[in-house]
């Protein structure tokens, strides 16, 4: 080999750093920044007129509106139930999710028989069955709850017995090799140690939870969010229809800001 | 008490894997199982502590375990299988909760267990923060906790690196010195073979058969580097092994 190809071979070079990424880190306001940045160009475009009044309204508008919302008092006349429903709805369909999934997770012939029927109902829109279910419970709440209920619990079941199924089967032999009776190990090893994967489910479900709500308030509610914003769509209010997706997308914030919270009290020992 | 495996054969889906294990270990006496890979070794661990069930052949327990022991057969896994959500105290709870020690009396034992493997100060860590000897150690503290009448360990020290082997080694002596324990020590490594136990079954590769029983007479804690008797003892087991384990990685290739 001739020495013009080699590098220069007597100066030490330090070795290229190839290490590092593929791991998130917590990065403080940039979520809020992207946000702010966003809501001042469409200002800006509204404003200089490259965007036109009937593609978007102006987001000091859309907050006027809501700012008239809450001063009307409307904010909670509309929120109130909404939470409510929410809260019944999403309630019953998770708690009856996370049961059904940990039967399946643990129990052989339960799964063989519910998995099928999970995966039937897991990709009807429930939206469809809505007229269905106002016959069934009701105009009134019941139907909403029902809507809610039956949207988050199919995929909490699906998340809840994934989670049991991925817990370390070696922590359960070791369970059985001192002896531990099944109950204790199901309330011991697998709940535990499906924990991470349930919670992580909750994210999905209540977004669901939260989608099904509008569409169940879309149908014969007086009050609610949803009915705030099929209100001010069908009369083209575009400053009132963000206002109320506005308040949407905050309940989505703060509900996954919720399951932050219980996942870091909760799940500490993972460090 | 005395554990006595008569004729043991299994196998896993129509592939054999023991075939006629006969073995006795007596009471306060340590039997290692050496052999090469996938010969059977964890299986047959397994089908000694009954997390599952020989197709042929019985695992018999001859006279009574101690009245004290909650657990007669106890594990020492190789992955140490310790709850990640518990603490050190709250890894050995587990196995007394279900035996109705609670409150002062389990923190008797717990405190008597954690002194016994040199863990009082991390009493309260969490897996995560422990180093891969001291997991092992608390795993250990666990199986004693429960006052075993035998002691079932897979490759205990396999994990660790070569120092912390060694320090393990010496603190399972220690433990064995103190109050003999009835233990098979299933390992890859004849060093560790030689030193620990009282006589030493060498399995052959898949199907594992018993291919020699070799026993010690000097007591593990004697034991001292440089005897005649071991190096012999471990040349011959290497001896044993060698065409075994040859012939063993050859059939993996050839699967
Ligand atoms: N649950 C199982 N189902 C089917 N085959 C199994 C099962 N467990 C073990 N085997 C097979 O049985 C054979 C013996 O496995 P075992 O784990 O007992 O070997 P081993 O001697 O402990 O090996 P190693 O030295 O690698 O730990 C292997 O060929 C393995 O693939
Ligand atoms: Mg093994």
């Amino acid at each position: 080999m001739s020495d013009a190809t080699l590098p220069d071979t007597a100066t030490p070079r330090p070795v290229p750093f190839r290490g590092g990424g593929f791991r998130p880190v917590a990065k403080r306001g940039v979520g809020l920044a992207v946000f702010v940045v966003l809501l001042l160009v469409i200002e800006w475009g509204t404003r200089a007129g490259w965007i036109g009044n009937l593609t978007l309204p102006r987001p000091s508008d859309v907050g006027a509106a809501l700012v008239e919302l809450y001063q009307s008092g409307m904010l909670w006349t509309h929120l109130g139930p909404s939470l409510a429903r929410l809260a019944v709805g999403s309630l019953l369909g998770i708690s009856a999710g996370i049961g059904v999934g940990v039967l399946i997770g643990l129990f052989s012939y339960i799964r063989a028989g519910l998995v099928p029927l999970v995966a039937a109902l897991f990709p009807i829109p429930k939206i469809a069955l809505l007229p269905l279910f106002v016959i069934w419970f009701g105009i009134d709440e019941g139907s909403k709850y029902a809507l809610i209920a039956l949207g988050t619990f199919t995929p909490t079941v699906v998340s809840t017995y994934g989670a049991v199924d991925n817990v370390d089967r070696a922590l359960v032999r070791m369970g059985q090799s001192f002896g531990l009776g099944w109950w204790s190990i199901v309330r011991k090893i697998i709940l535990p140690g499906a924990l991470p994967g349930i919670l992580s489910g909750l994210r999905v479900s209540l977004a669901i939870g939260i989608i099904l709500l509008v569409a169940a308030e879309m149908l014969g509610a007086e009050h609610g969010i949803g009915a705030y914003v099929l209100q001010a769509g069908s009369l083209y209010d575009l400053e009132r229809l963000f206002a109320g997706v506005v308040i949407l997308s905050a309940l989505g914030v703060v509900t996954s800001w919720v399951i932050g919270l219980v996942e870091k009290r909760l799940l500490r020992w993972r460090g | 008490m005395d554990l006595t495996l008569a004729n043991i054969t299994h196998h896993y889906s129509g592939l054999p894997v023991l075939q006629d294990i006969s073995l006795h270990i007596p009471a306060g006496q340590i039997l290692c199982i050496v052999g090469p890979s996938g010969c059977g070794k964890s299986t047959l661990l397994r089908l000694i502590g009954g997390l599952e069930r020989p197709d042929e052949g019985d695992v018999l327990q001859l006279g009574a375990p101690p009245p004290d022991c909650l657990n007669p057969l106890t594990y020492v896994f190789q992955d140490f299988a310790l709850l990640p959500w518990r603490t050190v105290r709250g890894n050995i709870s587990l196995v007394l909760e279900d035996h109705g020690l609670k409150g002062a009396e389990a923190e008797r034992i717990i405190s008597d267990v954690l002194a016994r493997t040199n863990l009082s100060d991390f009493g309260k860590a969490l897996p995560r923060q422990l180093s891969g000897g001291m997991k092992q150690r608390v795993a250990i503290a666990r199986a004693l906790a429960v006052n075993p009448a035998a002691m079932l360990l897979d490759e205990p020290l396999s994990a660790l690196d070569a120092q912390t082997r060694e320090l393990l080694m010496e603190d399972l002596l220690a433990l064995w010195a103190r109050q003999p324990f009835t233990g098979i020590y299933v390992t890859h490594n004849l060093s560790e073979a030689v030193r620990l136990g009282h006589s030493i079954a060498v399995l052959s590769r898949r199907p594992g058969r018993i291919r020699e029983v070799i026993t010690i007479d000097t007591p593990p804690p004697d034991r001292r580097a440089g005897d005649a008797r071991l190096d012999e003892v471990q040349a011959h087991l290497w001896s044993l092994m060698r065409d075994e384990a040859k012939a063993a990685d050859q059939e993996l290739l050839n699967v």
